[in-house]
């Protein structure tokens, strides 16, 4: 096929597969009551509290790392792609790019962004 | 083969058109296209579960499973049979869309990544202008129904190891998409039929010495991703029980392990695809001889060859190195393979445009 229909027909099916293998489960699975349950398996420790609630700032740190270097990475594909035509004064201008990234990376480094606290 | 499947395509289309109008005529064939990426994905999940089991096994000098059928082969049909016969428990405390929609987006996430590659000389679902960049999108995808597994499950196992594979996830896509970039820069083109085309006279291993640093890169990187072996902190079963899947029982913990494992195997093609040739035979330029009894070989053969010996690698490395802590995870991404991927990018520009 030529087309990008695909991406419309993988998603159907993903939905077909997911929505067949629920019903067939639901079908063939038995059911019964408990009032246990229907809780939280946490090692069969009653559970404290809700888990909805703030959580470590260290992976919210990371996030804010990968979307300067993600956006970073956008922005090198075309040039990647064209890298040939341009030659060495391409590489110039996207080294300089590149340094500023880098410099990014070294300040996150030392003021110890990278450690896990 | 690739041939052949060609024209039995043709054939049925030829047959289909000649019965029937042609709106109905190509919506038959999106469903049979459908089907057949459906059943495919299912039938390598099936084959790699067995597979793993068996390797395992003979890592840990065990025999594995040997009772259903020769080899025990047929083991996995029977667990499937089983895990569609267990109960869906039934939660009282969590969100109940996000938890439902949760396997469904790690699903659609690998089949769409599924629908992007090429499986042999010709086979393939469609020629993307951007290939490489649509496969390195799409993949992440799937770690938006792992957040939302955990997150939704409302239970703190199921927290921690969302929040660790996120973290986990997000860090070494960098590194994959920037090992990849440098095949981009080398190739000069992100089409993976444009990239196969090149590889013809000598796969791209073999065309640069800073490609070998690229795919060791990516290799660890694509390990990572799939959140297993010595990189399993979001499921580690000794300190969270099993992650972010702890909450799901029944088939809707079938569709994480059948997305796992179809996820091993599509980063082991896209690895292929990228840097071991795809489907291209092994070709020295200049040794005739030797060049036609390589391409007497399918090109079917070639692809799901290269692909099962990068999937036994993963294997092996998943089933002889000891767990990673978190700090060291990050360590590894952030101080030692971010910078030698920046690096690499630079490298292979500069290798590009003076030494080739």
């Amino acid at each position: 096929m030529s087309s990008y229909e695909i991406f419309v027909i993988v998603f159907i099916m993903a939905l077909v597969m997911v929505l067949g293998g629920s019903v067939i489960g639901l079908l063939l699975s038995p059911k019964s009551e408990n009032a246990q349950k229907g809780e939280q398996y946490e090692s069969g420790i009653p559970t404290r509290g809700t888990s909805w609630m703030q959580f470590k700032v260290g992976y919210y740190l990371i996030a804010i790392l990968f979307l300067m270097f993600d956006v970073e990475a956008v922005l090198l594909f075309p040039w990647a792609v064209i890298m040939k035509g341009l030659g060495a004064e391409g590489l110039y201008a996207v080294s300089f790019f590149l340094v500023v990234l880098i410099l990014g990376l070294a300040y996150a480094w030392r003021k110890g962004a990278l450690e896990w606290k | 083969m690739s041939l052949e499947l060609i024209d039995g395509i043709n054939k049925i289309h030829t047959l289909l058109t000649d019965n029937i109008e042609a709106t109905w005529v190509s919506l038959i064939e999106y469903v049979l296209v459908g089907l057949g990426f459906l059943t495919l994905y299912a039938l390598i999940a099936l084959f790699l579960i067995i597979f793993e089991r068996k390797i395992c096994a003979y890592f840990q000098c065990r025999l594995g499973p040997n009772r259903v059928g020769p080899w025990g082969i047929f083991q996995v049909i029977a667990d499937m049979v089983k895990i569609l016969t267990k109960e869906i428990i039934p939660l009282k405390h969590n969100d109940k869309l996000l938890y439902y929609a949760a396997p469904f987006i790690v699903i659609m996430g690998s089949l769409l990544t599924f629908g992007g590659l090429q499986f042999a000389e010709g086979v393939y679902g469609v020629d993307f202008n951007v290939g490489v960049f649509y496969l390195l999108a799409v993949s992440s995808i799937s770690i938006i129904g792992v957040m939302l597994a955990g997150w939704s499950s409302n239970n703190k196992y199921s927290l921690i190891g969302a929040m660790r594979s996120g973290a986990q996830v997000i860090s070494f896509e960098l590194s994959a998409c920037l090992s990849m970039m440098a095949i981009v820069i080398l190739g000069g083109s992100m089409n993976l039929s444009a990239l196969m085309a090149a590889q013809e006279d000598a796969w791209f291993i073999f065309q640069s010495p800073f490609t070998w640093v690229a795919l060791v890169i990516y290799l660890i990187a694509a390990h990572a991703e799939t959140n297993r072996g010595p990189f399993d902190l979001p499921e580690a079963e000794s300190e969270l029980t099993a992650g972010y899947h702890v909450e799901y029982s029944g088939i809707t913990f079938g569709f994480f392990y059948v997305a796992e494992y179809c996820n091993l195997f599509i980063n082991a093609a896209i690895g292929t695809l990228v840097f071991l040739g795809g489907w291209q035979a092994l070709h020295i330029p200049g040794c005739e001889g030797f060049n036609a009894v390589m391409d007497a070989i399918p090109s079917y053969i070639w692809m799901f060859g290269k692909t099962l010996v990068l999937i036994f690698l993963s294997l092996w490395v998943r089933w002889t190195f000891p767990r990673l802590r978190i700090d060291q995870l990050l360590h590894l991404e952030w101080k030692i393979m971010l910078p030698f991927s920046l690096a690499n990018i630079l490298l292979m520009a500069i290798w590009v445009i003076y030494f080739k």
